[in-house]
């Protein structure tokens, strides 16, 4: 707008602003996201901006999203998280562990600010955490595991020997072990979330052990390749679905599924609701999901799986219930017993029967 | 045939075709540093081709098409890197780092929409009776035909650097550019076809690894596969029947390792993974106080730029 | 077609200009990238370019400026004494990274004890570090006549595997639920780097930095001993005759390289970053190799060089957030420019003549 044409306009735009101000109603919510990864890396950081979309698609123009993709972890993140702020956003989704400490400084600077700092276990008035249960999803995958293996031997590609992955190996050979007495556990550390040729590597490392389920804590769809080549091995998508392997070798899949809280948080937010916690979804919330299971796995495991999926949805069943014992044969959780969220949290060791050494 | 829990046979199956994109980048860029010089921009080359692979392998449906676009794409990325440091006269090593820049974030881009999809599958070659044999056949003969390709590379540029005389100019080129210039070769020529080549193997190990080894397309997929590449052709003090030992020592490292921990054994993984590297400065060092009085197992001009007139 | 002729001096004029015909060449270069990607590109240049300068925030983006940069600079410049030499160091990261660890260790090792003598120590061992594994290089060269450019590049990976291992083994937060990395410096405060004026962002190694470019300019440009390197690194053979004894100007070059780059972890890992993770090295030390050719291997240069990537990087991001453009555009952006500094500079050492040369 030109500068003479907005005096001569100004006042009556006033008269009009003040009358129809709950059409205008206040300007649009301004949501920031960090990612670690490109937003093309179909695993983590594509699956956060799915939930931003989400977003965009709930509440229209009421918001207005921006991000940054490939923000290193460290004082990089710091910068981005506060040129997010500077930028009037008023709630910024920091999406990767290692922005922790980034998030808390630059809360710290900007109060009126919310944050939402993914997997972090640091919180403050303007500093929420939240996580998703993946260990649900890895239960379903130890039952369809336990069920269908025939060589009695389950690989598992670890990424990094942190809680997160520690649950999801439990949960998994937990599960397994259920359906399978004589069931056992490979475990590979691969050192990295995101490296297809080590990852692949990895995969053909368990395979040569005879295994004929493959997990992966990681996120490229390498493993899934080297399953393929070898035949009669099954795995499971890793964060995305990785559908294009389906129905063979990708039998089902955990998906990070944000979107839920994402709507919601943004949604407290904009009627004033938000309040610092620490939400660590699961299946209940739509946070975790469970991909299609596929036509390869036998119907009667299909039907124990989506009955685990459902006892698990419905919160009657937990996945780390008792009588457990650790991997040293000391006691966990007695009968009945289960697991409460501040032991899994910082789980660092491997429950019994797994013989796999966990790196200290 | 199992030695401590290991299957050696299937590691030794699993480390041909994981080496398969470092041996391809390694001989490329062996002969471009064998012509004196040295790109640095081995991994921003390896992308490129293995986006241009990819993106014309799902166009057509033909891996064939696809490996010859990411040679091509990796060669085109040379080809800028030969204008500015042969031409413009910059310098190899910043040139060669800034190429590895762009060719991520270029690739980044022209890649945008491939996520996700599937290439078409190269197939294994079918060698009937041949890939039962026991052993041999388990490691030999049950590979498609890009391992192949690139076995039968590395005996060509043995070949041809070592017993033609277009491999003696090259090697020429690269000990003395000037002892070259004055016996009439042309340096700069040289040069950028040694830099093309290398460029096209670079984007042939790139589209291996997003036609056959991952196979999709992701942003920054080679993860570092080109830096191994650059360790290897020093492990193999600039000899091609060695970058072969070289790709499988390096590869094999990272397979055993995983099968190490596959077979439960407790090891200390990043201190394993730093012995490649270590290995190869021992071999550095081995070679040059052999050759301390003799011949120098780089090329005495490597990263050295050549102006005809100076 | 086109043949370069060697000036007998480099062009003042050209040294100067060059620079600007490089920016201005990216700006359209760059411009037609942005535009092809459907994005304003005079809108996106001004945004990478002014914003963080002079924009509404860049009060903010100033200091930013200073901190990004200063790591580059301050190991540009050991870089560049070397490579006046003829001495190739490419393996800054490694030394980077050891020098970080060094003087972390110490800091760990000692937690909670405060002192304040503890912060000086630990940038004396982060010195000491990245010197001694710059010495690897170094007395390798001169015992057995090795490649340093290639001792010292496999020594970064082997420095990033160590890294790896403390940062999963040794120096992991005992307190950190079995996540990976140190515990954070910044709140230790013995050990911290902190922001030493509020709102600048500047921190020891900002100071650090601007010492290093006047050392090594008075060193380069107004002591017997910077004539005593140029000369080694342009004519050896004169050299000699000039004292220059090539084992110890190798121990030299490597060493106040390696020791500068330790030094620059360390202000990194006890201020901006705070801690010891696998991967906290943000390519810093490859990054510096590029602004040392981009300041012509002149203290001043590198100065500018450093700021100027600083710039990018920070006017990058600004143009991922306000534009929607997505981060690889920035890298390709980033490329662009660092091929047109290098491909022009050719002006400065050489005439260019269309048709062949006369002799």
């Amino acid at each position: 707008m030109k500068r003479r044409s907005f005096l001569t306009t100004t006042a009556a735009a006033a008269v009009l602003a003040a009358a129809s101000l709950p059409a205008f109603a206040e300007e649009a919510l301004k949501v920031g996201f960090i990612y670690v990864g490109p937003v093309g890396d179909m695993g983590w950081s594509y699956q956060h901006d799915q939930g931003r979309q989400a977003i965009v698609d709930a509440y229209g123009d009421k918001v207005q999203t921006t991000f940054m993709e490939s923000v290193p972890e460290g004082p990089d993140a710091e910068r981005a998280l506060t040129q997010l702020a500077l930028q009037g956003n008023k709630l910024i989704f920091a999406t990767s562990f290692g922005y922790m400490d980034a998030v808390m400084n630059v809360a710290a600077k900007f109060p009126d600010v919310k944050f939402e700092h993914a997997t972090g276990y640091k919180r403050a008035d303007n500093v929420s955490t939240y996580d998703a249960r993946f260990y649900q999803g890895r239960a379903v995958q130890g039952t369809i595991g336990g069920r269908m293996t025939k060589s009695n031997k389950i690989g598992y590609i670890g990424s990094f020997p942190i809680p997160e992955v520690i649950q999801g190996i439990n949960a998994a050979y937990i599960h397994a072990k259920k359906v399978n007495p004589d069931v056992e556990m490979k475990v590979v550390w691969a050192y990295t979330w995101f490296d297809p040729a080590k990852e692949a590597d990895a995969a053909a490392a368990l395979i040569a052990e005879g295994v004929d389920v493959v997990m992966q804590h990681t996120d490229s769809t390498a493993p899934q390749a080297k399953a393929q080549e070898a035949g009669n091995v099954i795995t499971f998508g890793q964060a995305s679905d990785m559908s294009s392997f389906a129905p063979m070798p990708r039998v089902s899949s955990t998906i990070d599924n944000w979107a839920p809280y994402y709507v919601q948080r943004v949604g407290a937010v904009m009627d004033g609701s938000w309040a610092s916690e620490g939400a660590w979804g699961g299946i209940d919330t739509g946070m975790v999901g469970i991909g299609e299971i596929s036509d390869a796995v036998p119907a009667e495991v299909k039907e124990e799986a989506l009955a685990l999926v459902e006892s698990m949805r419905t919160n009657t069943y937990h996945p780390f219930t008792g009588p457990l014992n650790k991997q040293d044969g000391s006691a966990w959780l007695a009968d009945g017993e289960v697991a409460n969220d501040g032991d899994l949290a910082g789980m660092n060791f491997f429950v019994e029967g797994i013989t796999a050494e966990l790196p200290n | 045939m199992i030695i401590g829990g290991i299957d050696a046979v299937a590691l030794t199956a699993t480390l041909m075709t994981a080496s398969t994109p470092v041996l391809l980048a390694a001989t490329g860029e062996l002969v471009a540093e064998k012509s004196g010089v040295l790109n640095l921009g081995v991994e921003g080359m390896m992308i490129m081709g293995a986006v241009g692979g990819f993106a014309v392998a799902t166009a057509t449906g033909s891996p064939v098409l696809g490996f010859a676009a990411g040679a091509i794409a990796g060669a085109a990325l040379a080809m800028l890197f030969a204008l500015l440091t042969q031409v413009f006269l910059s310098n190899q090593v910043a040139t060669g780092l800034a190429l590895t820049l762009f060719g991520l974030g270029f690739s980044a881009l022209v890649g945008k929409g491939y996520e996700g999809v599937r290439p078409p599958a190269t197939p294994k070659l079918n060698f009937g009776p041949l890939s039962d044999i026991p052993v041999l056949g388990q490691i030999f003969f049950r590979h498609d035909w890009m391992v192949y390709l690139s076995l039968g590379l590395v005996v060509a540029t043995w070949f041809v650097l070592r017993k033609t005389r277009a491999g003696l100019i090259l090697r020429a080129v690269g000990e003395n550019h000037d002892a070259a210039h004055a016996l009439g070769y042309r340096v700069v020529a040289v040069r950028c076809a040694a830099l093309a080549f290398g460029g096209a193997l670079a984007g042939l190990g790139g589209a291996y690894l997003s036609l056959v080894r991952v196979p999709q397309w992701t942003e920054g997929m080679t993860a570092g596969a080109g830096w191994i590449a650059l360790a290897i052709v020093v492990f193999a003090s600039w000899r091609a029947e060695r970058v072969l030992i070289g790709a499988y020592l390096f590869g094999g490292i990272t397979a055993l390792q995983l099968q190490l921990q596959a077979a439960e054994y407790s090891i200390p993984v990043h201190l394993l993974s730093m012995a490649p590297y270590v290995i190869t400065i021992v071999v550095l060092v081995l070679l040059s106080a052999i050759h301390r009085h003799g011949v120098q197992a780089a090329p005495a001009s490597l990263g050295k730029s050549f102006h005809a007139s100076s | 077609m086109i043949t370069l002729i060697k000036r007998p001096t480099p062009s003042q004029f050209w040294a100067w200009a060059t620079p600007i015909i490089a920016v201005i060449a990216t700006m359209i270069a760059g411009g037609i990238l942005f535009s092809a990607l459907g994005k304003n590109p005079i809108e996106a240049i001004r945004v990478i370019f002014w914003e963080p300068l002079l924009g509404p925030n860049a009060a903010y983006f100033r200091g930013q400026l200073l901190v990004k940069a200063a790591p580059l600079i301050l190991i540009a410049a050991g870089l560049a004494v070397g490579f006046r030499a003829g001495i190739w160091n490419i393996g800054a990261e490694g030394q980077y990274i050891i020098g970080a660890i060094s003087g972390a260790w110490l800091a760990l090792s000692i937690y909670p004890a405060e002192s304040t003598w503890l912060f000086p120590a630990m940038v004396v061992l982060g010195a000491l570090g990245g010197f001694l594994w710059g010495m690897i290089p170094a007395l390798l060269k001169n015992w057995f006549n090795t490649s340093e450019i290639l001792v010292s590049l496999m020594l970064v990976y082997v420095a990033q595997n160590l890294l790896a291992y403390v940062a999963f083994g040794p120096l992991k937060n005992p307190e950190g639920y079995g996540f990976p990395g140190s515990r954070n410096l910044q709140q230790y405060p013995s050990a911290h780097n902190p922001e030493l004026f509020a709102g600048t962002g500047a921190h020891w190694g900002v100071m650090a930095a601007i010492v290093a470019v006047i050392a090594t300019y008075i060193l380069m440009h107004r002591h017997i001993a910077g004539f005593r390197i140029r000369v080694a690194g342009e004519a050896p053979r004169a050299a000699r005759f000039a004292g220059v004894v090539p084992p110890r100007l190798v121990v030299f070059c490597l060493g106040l390289s390696g020791a500068l780059a330790g030094m620059a972890g360390l202000f990194e890992v006890s201020g901006p970053s705070g801690q010891i993770t696998d991967s906290f090295n943000a390519g810093y030390g490859f990054t510096a190799i590029i602004v040392a050719f981009l300041g012509r291997l002149h203290p001043i240069g590198i100065l500018l060089a450093g700021l100027l990537m600083a710039l990018t990087y920070i006017g990058g991001d600004m143009a991922q957030l306000m534009l929607g453009l997505p981060a690889a555009a920035i890298q390709v952006f980033q490329g662009m420019l660092l091929f047109f500094l290098l491909g022009f500079d050719v002006l400065t050492n050489y005439r260019v003549r269309l048709g062949r040369a006369a002799a």
